[in-house]
């Protein structure tokens, strides 16, 4: 029984540690421009389709983590510099339909490039197989993804409290105005935060291709996903991205476990039981 | 508002007169307009009007059409009891959800909204034994209106084509006359200053509230007609990406105007008629034109059309 609440909470940070690279990409995003990136997860999916195509033409998975997300970036980079730019005076409303509009084009992209069927990649020769976990045998890859996603936060966390342009970002974050008077450059800011936003979750995905089917819909399920986990944690919170994610992983993994009939429905009450409770999420202000 | 008045009444002189020329598949296709139109139109009420974003709208719609699926297959409901029911149904739903989700506003009412909308939709779900999980209701004959003690059959598309603009134009005139009655303009000042209605006295919860079960009772009204319509109650009429639809159709309309979400969504099925058929992947296409949209033409093809009519363009 121990072991099986074990490797079940272990299922559930895996899943938490994913979401929370997306999802630092979404608060990131908001936090600093204010627009809600509906397109996230199709970035994301982008990223596990590059990390897909980067193994059928180098056969190495370590080069498609690499490429993925930086190709997924600049593709970012250039809707923000594009598209995005010619909106930010506009109601938030416009702006959340044109990422939704950039949604079903990368979607439908996606399905015109690879194909409407589901693609698997195999994990690098390093991290295939399994390690015994209390006597149970566990997917090395998964023990990966949990140590990576710890310490890809700790990078993050450095590199916001710990270089000028962290504290420029948080700056920006905080007041756009007061930043902007002081000599900071909010538009390349912005466009630098959406590169920054989309090579996260392009990271996210190319990370997920080993441990998931990549298929065209996988999009659509995780940018609901992290919407609840950024939203629970608290819009534009750093901390709050990581322990609502933690929150949502471990409550999808004990669903799955436990109440497998209302496992789908547990995301949604978690997340209208955290907004009824603390409308602004853990570790949003309060109003 | 003359032009928007006159407008209407020539478009509805056409639709009466639509299914004597144009072949069976266009009445099918004008049925699909004028329910999802009004569906589009409730969320407008809350959108367009009362400024608050909605991505849960479907859960309303989905539960007005499970609820006349029902009654038609297991008791033989007539199509006024149907609706009765959807009606009923949704509004009950909206009566609850509203109350709460009204304590939130902006992208945290969407997000709420969204969450109490998709436990609607997991419900559907996977409540096999009584919603028959992802396949839905199916196997319902087709739906009769049985009025002073006759019964006609709506069986053939052009009577059902009738009798759905006839409820959605009733509709319209309804929701259109609550948009100038006093609580409309109301609801107006809660969409531009909420703040200052406050304090001039107005519960500004409480009239959020009426128009959340307001547009969730008229949403469950398009559901009701959408079922049997469909033949059909599937969990997709739920889902988060069907509450996407009325926001896309309000925007490609205009918001701003009564009947902006109707011509919307007239344009999102002329478009998808068209563009289906030449290519599978009609989204992509669907993507490019909102992009262009909200660069360009902010206020939606209505919006601009009129705007442009009123020669200030």
């Amino acid at each position: 029984m121990m072991e099986t609440l074990i490797i079940t909470a272990l299922n559930g940070l895996s899943l938490g540690t994913l979401l929370f690279l997306i999802s630092m990409g979404l608060t990131t995003i908001f936090g600093v421009m204010g627009v809600l990136n509906f397109a996230h997860g199709s970035l994301y999916m982008l990223g596990a389709y590059m990390c897909l195509q980067a193994m059928r033409l180098f056969h190495n998975f370590w080069l498609g983590l690499l490429v993925a997300p930086l190709a997924v970036g600049l593709l970012g980079m250039a809707i923000e510099v594009q598209f995005l730019r010619k909106i930010y005076d506009r109601h938030l409303t416009l702006q959340l339909l044109l990422t939704f509009a950039f949604l079903l084009i990368l979607d439908d992209a996606v399905r015109i490039l690879w194909g409407a069927g589901y693609h698997t990649v195999d994990p690098p020769r390093l991290l295939a197989g399994t390690l015994k976990v209390l006597g149970r045998p566990y997917p090395v890859y998964s023990l990966f993804i949990l140590v990576l996603g710890p310490a890809v936060g700790l990078a993050l966390w450095a590199f916001f409290y710990r270089t000028k342009v962290g504290m420029i970002v948080r700056a920006a974050a905080m007041d756009r105005e007061m930043a902007s008077s002081l000599g900071v450059n909010v538009p390349k800011l912005f466009t630098y935060v959406f590169f920054f936003g989309s090579w996260l979750a392009g990271l996210g995905g190319a990370l997920a291709a080993p441990l998931r089917a990549i298929g065209p819909a996988m999009g659509e399920k995780i940018i609901i996903e992290s919407f609840i986990v950024v939203v629970i944690g608290g819009l534009g919170s750093f901390p709050g991205a990581f322990i609502g994610a933690m929150i949502f992983g471990l409550f999808d993994a004990f669903g799955i476990h436990f109440v497998p009939r209302i496992h789908m429905a547990i995301p949604f009450i978690l997340l209208a039981a955290v907004l009824l409770w603390r409308p602004r999420g853990l570790f949003g202000e309060e109003i | 508002m003359r032009v928007q008045g006159l407008l209407g009444i020539l478009v509805l002189l056409a639709l009466i007169l639509l299914p004597s020329f144009l072949p069976i598949y266009f009445v099918l296709l004008f049925t699909e307009i004028l329910i999802m139109g009004l569906f589009a139109l409730s969320f407008n009420l809350l959108f367009g009007y009362t400024g608050l974003l909605s991505f849960g709208h479907a859960a309303f719609f989905g539960l007005g059409g499970y609820a006349a699926a029902f009654l038609i297959r297991d008791w033989g409901a007539s199509m006024a009891l149907a609706m009765l029911a959807g009606v009923i149904v949704a509004g009950a739903a909206a009566v609850l959800i509203g109350y709460l989700s009204v304590r939130l506003d902006e992208i945290y009412f969407a997000m709420l909204t969204l969450g109490f909308g998709m436990m609607f939709f997991t419900l559907v779900h996977q409540w096999r034994e009584v919603t028959g999980g992802s396949d839905g209701i199916t196997g319902f004959g087709s739906p009769t209106l049985k009025l002073f003690g006759f019964t006609f059959s709506l069986g053939h598309p052009v009577h059902y084509y009738y009798f759905a603009l006839a409820v959605v134009a009733g509709s319209s005139y309804l929701l259109w006359r609550i948009t100038r009655s006093p609580f409309g303009l109301l609801l107006l000042s809660l969409r531009e200053n909420p703040e200052r209605a406050a304090f001039l006295g107005v519960d500004v919860r409480r009239y959020r509230w009426f128009a959340f079960v307001i547009a969730g009772i008229f949403a469950g009204l398009a559901g009701s007609l959408f079922s049997p319509f469909d033949r059909m109650a599937s969990p997709t009429m739920l889902h988060w990406t069907k509450s996407a639809e009325p926001v896309l159709m309000s925007i490609l309309g205009g918001a701003n105007l009564f009947l902006g979400p109707m011509v919307g969504a007239a344009i999102f099925f002329f478009l998808e008629h068209i563009i289906t058929k030449f290519t599978t992947s009609w989204m992509i296409f669907l993507g490019a034109i909102l992009v262009l949209l909200v660069i360009f033409f902010p206020e939606g093809i209505l919006g601009t059309v009129v705007r442009r009519g009123h020669g200030k363009g």
